[in-house]
């Protein structure tokens, strides 16, 4: 029991959905009844169609909404007992459209929350460079763009350099390789791929892509109607036999006959 | 011919009511848009007063501006000088432009936006001077401009009570039917409002954020 201690508060959920719920003001129900938790250094998916709660369910992480029932607890404590601020500043948020500040620079972009927590212009700056070469981007070349001066791509790329400006433990991605035609976007995610394993944060990151699931995920939540009707492991993915999953993963497999037959299993 | 050697004869008199006319605008614009920017960001921010503060100002632009003139007259502090009650009037009817473009830029902020800058954990406040006021600097500026070609025109009115301008030219003119003397107020009150609207759009223009 006490030698497993150590060893647990590590496993210790960094992100715990307990019995979470999300209704509108007018009453209706986003979210019923959430259960999941995501450990440092998993990478959660929460796969579904629209409307399913997906991003509902990202914002209550960040408290951008406040659960209706049950509580949503990061790091062991509810959001609602963290400071909202300091809640959000801990944890790196990249969404759809990636939400660039259209009339600020990249640099200024990409600095903004180290500005915030008044970094010193030295450190920020290296900062912002040492980001930028994390995501494949020439600083001299693209410091001082603004995002209408950049392509999908690129801006996809500014964006989660931003959310990992003043590196935080957490990382929130609402479709975040969403608006990307198909060849940019199996780049983007592979050099996301490889990010994620040097960086080791927890993420979360909701998509409707199921190949972008299989790729990034340690664990895939199937969303639907508001609840979390299963979870699984990439590889139990692939096997489920519940419809949902199985209808995911035979739209993945005419994908796959189409690029070829000759491709491997 | 004739009216040339008129305005050159009174040119004098001409740039003084100029100069009386830009001093009531460029007063009750500077009081409009310290008054009607807040009170545009209070309208995105508190949606039950927004009712109240529109209709208010709706109410304001309605009335007949020499009636306005008229009902401000007995007020206390405000009737005792003519400028001081010129320019509150003007600075009413300036009001709404401004208060409506400020609340449709910030309501007109792309919500990915607005949802990333309170992701990233900035204050209520720093979103609202770092993001959304920057981003509706030229929607506001929209209604800077059609506020003030409206306030230069109907500036021409405060000469009725005795706040000069260039209605001076125009009521004495009507009063003694001379077409010179109305168009030495007519002529520069059009000039001025088509300088400012030029001026305005080229500041608005330059600020509009590229997308």
């Amino acid at each position: 029991m006490n030698a497993g201690t150590q060893h647990d508060s590590c496993r210790d959920p960094v992100i715990e959905f307990r019995h979470a719920s999300y209704r509108l003001p007018g009453g209706q129900e986003l979210l019923r009844d959430v259960n999941f938790t995501v450990g440092r250094g998993e990478t959660l998916v929460l796969l579904g169609r629209s409307g399913a709660g997906k991003t509902t369910a990202l914002k209550l992480i960040n408290r951008l909404l406040d659960p209706s029932d049950g509580e949503v607890r990061v790091e062991g404590r509810s959001t609602l007992a963290w400071d909202a601020i300091a809640l959000r500043r801990h944890i790196g948020y990249v969404i759809q459209e990636t939400g660039l500040f259209p009339h600020f620079t990249v640099e200024q972009n990409i600095s903004l929350v180290p500005r915030l927590e008044c970094w010193s212009e030295e450190r920020t700056r290296a900062r912002v460079k040492e980001l930028l070469g994390l995501v494949g981007l020439d600083p001299e070349e693209f410091l001082k763009r603004y995002p209408h001066e950049l392509s999908g791509g690129q801006r996809q790329r500014v964006g989660v350099a931003r959310a990992l400006a003043a590196d935080p433990p957490i990382l929130l991605m609402d479709e975040p390789f969403g608006e990307l035609d198909p060849i940019t976007r199996d780049e983007v995610q592979g050099e996301f791929q490889a990010l994620q394993q040097r960086l080791g944060k927890t993420i979360v990151i909701v998509t409707h892509h199921v190949d972008e699931a299989l790729l990034l995920a340690t664990r895939i939540g199937l969303m639907e109607a508001g609840r979390l009707a299963a979870s699984y492991s990439p590889k139990e993915f692939r096997v489920a036999t519940d419809p949902v999953a199985a209808a995911y993963v035979a739209h993945l497999r005419m994908h796959e006959k189409v690029r070829g037959t000759d491709e491997p299993d | 011919m004739s009216l040339i050697n008129f305005f050159l004869r009174h040119q004098h008199e001409i740039v003084q009511a100029t100069l009386e006319h830009i001093w009531l605008v460029g007063a009750a614009m500077l009081l409009a848009v310290a008054i009607g920017v807040p009170l545009g960001v209070i309208v995105t921010r508190r949606p039950w007063l927004s009712k109240p503060i529109l209709g208010g100002a709706n109410i304001a632009e309605t009335i007949p501006s020499l009636a306005l003139f008229g009902f401000l007259l007995p007020v206390p502090w405000l009737g005792d000088r003519a400028d001081r009650l010129a320019i509150t009037a003007l600075t009413l009817y300036a009001l709404l432009p401004i208060i409506r473009n400020t609340a449709a830029g910030i309501a007109g902020v792309d919500p990915a936006v607005r949802d990333a800058a309170r992701g990233m954990g900035m204050t209520d406040r720093q979103i609202l001077f770092q993001v959304e006021l920057p981003l509706s600097v030229s929607t506001v500026l929209a209604g800077v401009r059609v506020a003030t070609v409206l306030t230069i025109g109907i500036a021409t009115i405060a000469a009725a009570v005795g706040a000069g301008g260039l209605g001076e030219f125009i009521f004495r003119g009507l009063a003694m039917v001379n077409n010179q003397l109305i168009l030495a107020g007519a002529i520069p009150a059009a000039l001025l409002a088509l300088g400012a609207d030029f001026i305005l759009s080229v500041f608005e223009r330059r600020l509009r954020p590229a997308r």
